[in-house]
């Protein structure tokens, strides 16, 4: 059964992504690239990935159509004709291709237990990541105990793509100051339907951005999916009631300083561990039972990590709309 | 027929390969980011096939598996790890690269590569 699910699925991605190949409208493109996100988050389901579907999902078919959209808005709908043949892409694409398949021969069959990879890290993760560090969801304390290193790097990623951004569509704002500009209409304020439905619906959106948040450690979820599943409720918030209004809410001002505040919790974190006696990032410092330092340790990292993500997401948002507002 | 067993592996190269069409043959600078996306939405697929162990379930414990006698399997949480970080620094690329895409169009009024290219050479 799982097979027969992995295979259609699978083929319904090979489908869309053929279509994306072929269609010429962007639109049409950015639209099957969220189905061709939705399609892979199911994917990951039935490879037991759920952290990684609800990222996908969130991520992929969120916030990615959306700024895909907005810069599309900005430039040309349309794609035109390559004026050659694309074959010797084409043959570049196939050569690559079949060598990627000669090397698949020498992997294991999919699915086998005995994999060389499920035979070094991971048996200590499971067997004995519940006793160390406590969270049911491996996932979590993987991502915030054992690999803490690596996520507090992840989020100075994100973090310094964030300021890229503002650097890039940011510079011609000072010229003409947002609140001079004549407040427009949201873009989806004619629509009544939408506009009542989604204003039932922010508020559950960002409680369960809260639920996921800090329901991270026992079930799928956590700061990554919170930030992004929370930005996306501001950001439907600014769709239906105009940019002004939600720049009312959440200023900019507010996310530069939420976003950098993050990145601070999470290495001060850090630090606090080393001025405790410990290693850095090693939560066992922060309370009396180590147990409960990680789950301490845990809890502030994975705060410091949606707090982040929630204020770059939002900020990258605005970024393009008020670009998209100042030029045209 | 050891082979057969590798399909996953091949869905995943041929969409990596879908992806790397679009980018390599596109000369549009919004279509390219897609290819990317898929692209990269492909190396996912690839690393979480390889977590994925026959029989097992999501990495996180339950106190029905505590319950039963036989210990439960779970895939491999590694490779989840690292592609849910991968993802959100995936879009933060992203749109660092949309900006620059919006910037050109500004600057040079297109966004198709052979216009641009065909503008820098005018100069």
């Amino acid at each position: 059964m799982e097979t027969t699910i992995d295979i259609v699925l699978l083929t319904f991605l090979c489908i869309t992504a053929i279509a994306i190949i072929y269609i010429r409208k962007l639109f049409c493109g950015i639209m099957l690239l969220g189905i061709f996100s939705l399609l892979s988050a199911c994917l990951f389901v039935t490879m037991d990935a759920v952290d990684v579907a609800f990222t996908e999902a969130a991520v992929g078919t969120g916030i990615s159509t959306i700024l895909l959209l907005g810069a599309m808005g900005q430039t040309n709908a349309h794609e035109k004709r390559p004026p050659y043949q694309p074959l010797i892409a084409l043959l570049v694409v196939l050569v690559t291709g079949s060598v990627l398949v000669y090397g698949t021969m020498d992997l294991p069959v999919f699915g086998t237990p005995d994999a060389p990879i499920h035979l070094h890290v991971a048996p200590r993760y499971i067997q004995q990541s519940p006793i160390e560090v406590g969270p049911p969801n491996m996932v979590t304390s993987v991502l915030a105990s054992y690999r803490g290193f690596d996520t507090l790097g992840e989020t100075a990623v994100i973090f310094t793509a964030g300021i890229a951004l503002v650097a890039l569509l940011g510079s011609s704002q000072k010229k003409r100051p947002p609140c001079a500009s004549p407040p427009q209409p949201a873009t989806l304020h004619d629509h009544l339907i939408l506009r009542i439905v989604g204003k039932m619906f922010i508020p559950l959106i960002l409680l369960f951005a809260l639920y996921v948040q800090f329901h991270g450690d026992y079930g799928p979820g956590g700061g990554f999916q919170a930030g992004v599943i929370f930005a996306s409720g501001i950001i439907l918030y600014s769709l239906i009631f105009g940019l002004n209004t939600a720049m009312r809410v959440v200023s900019p001002k507010a996310l530069r300083l939420l976003g950098s505040l993050g990145v601070l919790l999470f290495g001060g974190v850090g630090l606090l561990c080393i001025a405790l006696g410990g290693n850095f990032l090693d939560y066992n410092t922060l309370a009396a039972r180590p147990v409960d330092g990680q789950h301490l340790g845990i809890f502030l990292i994975e705060l410091g990590v949606g707090t982040t993500v929630f204020a770059i997401m939002v900020m990258m948002f605005y970024a393009f709309s008020l670009r998209g507002r100042n030029t045209s | 027929m050891n082979w057969v067993g590798h399909y996953n592996y091949w869905g995943a190269i041929f969409l990596m390969m879908s992806g790397f069409y679009v980018v390599i043959s596109r000369g549009n600078l919004i279509k390219k980011l897609i290819g990317l996306n898929i692209f990269s939405t492909s190396v996912f697929l690839l690393y979480i096939t390889m977590g994925k162990i026959k029989g097992a379930t999501a990495p996180i414990l339950t106190e029905a598996s505590q319950l039963t006698a036989s210990p439960q399997i779970y895939s491999n949480p590694l490779p989840h790890v690292l592609i849910l970080t991968a993802i959100v620094v995936g879009v933060a690329t992203t749109a660092v690269g949309l900006a620059l895409t919006v910037r050109i169009n500004e600057r040079y009024g297109t966004i198709e590569e052979d216009e641009i290219r065909a503008k820098d050479d005018s100069l």
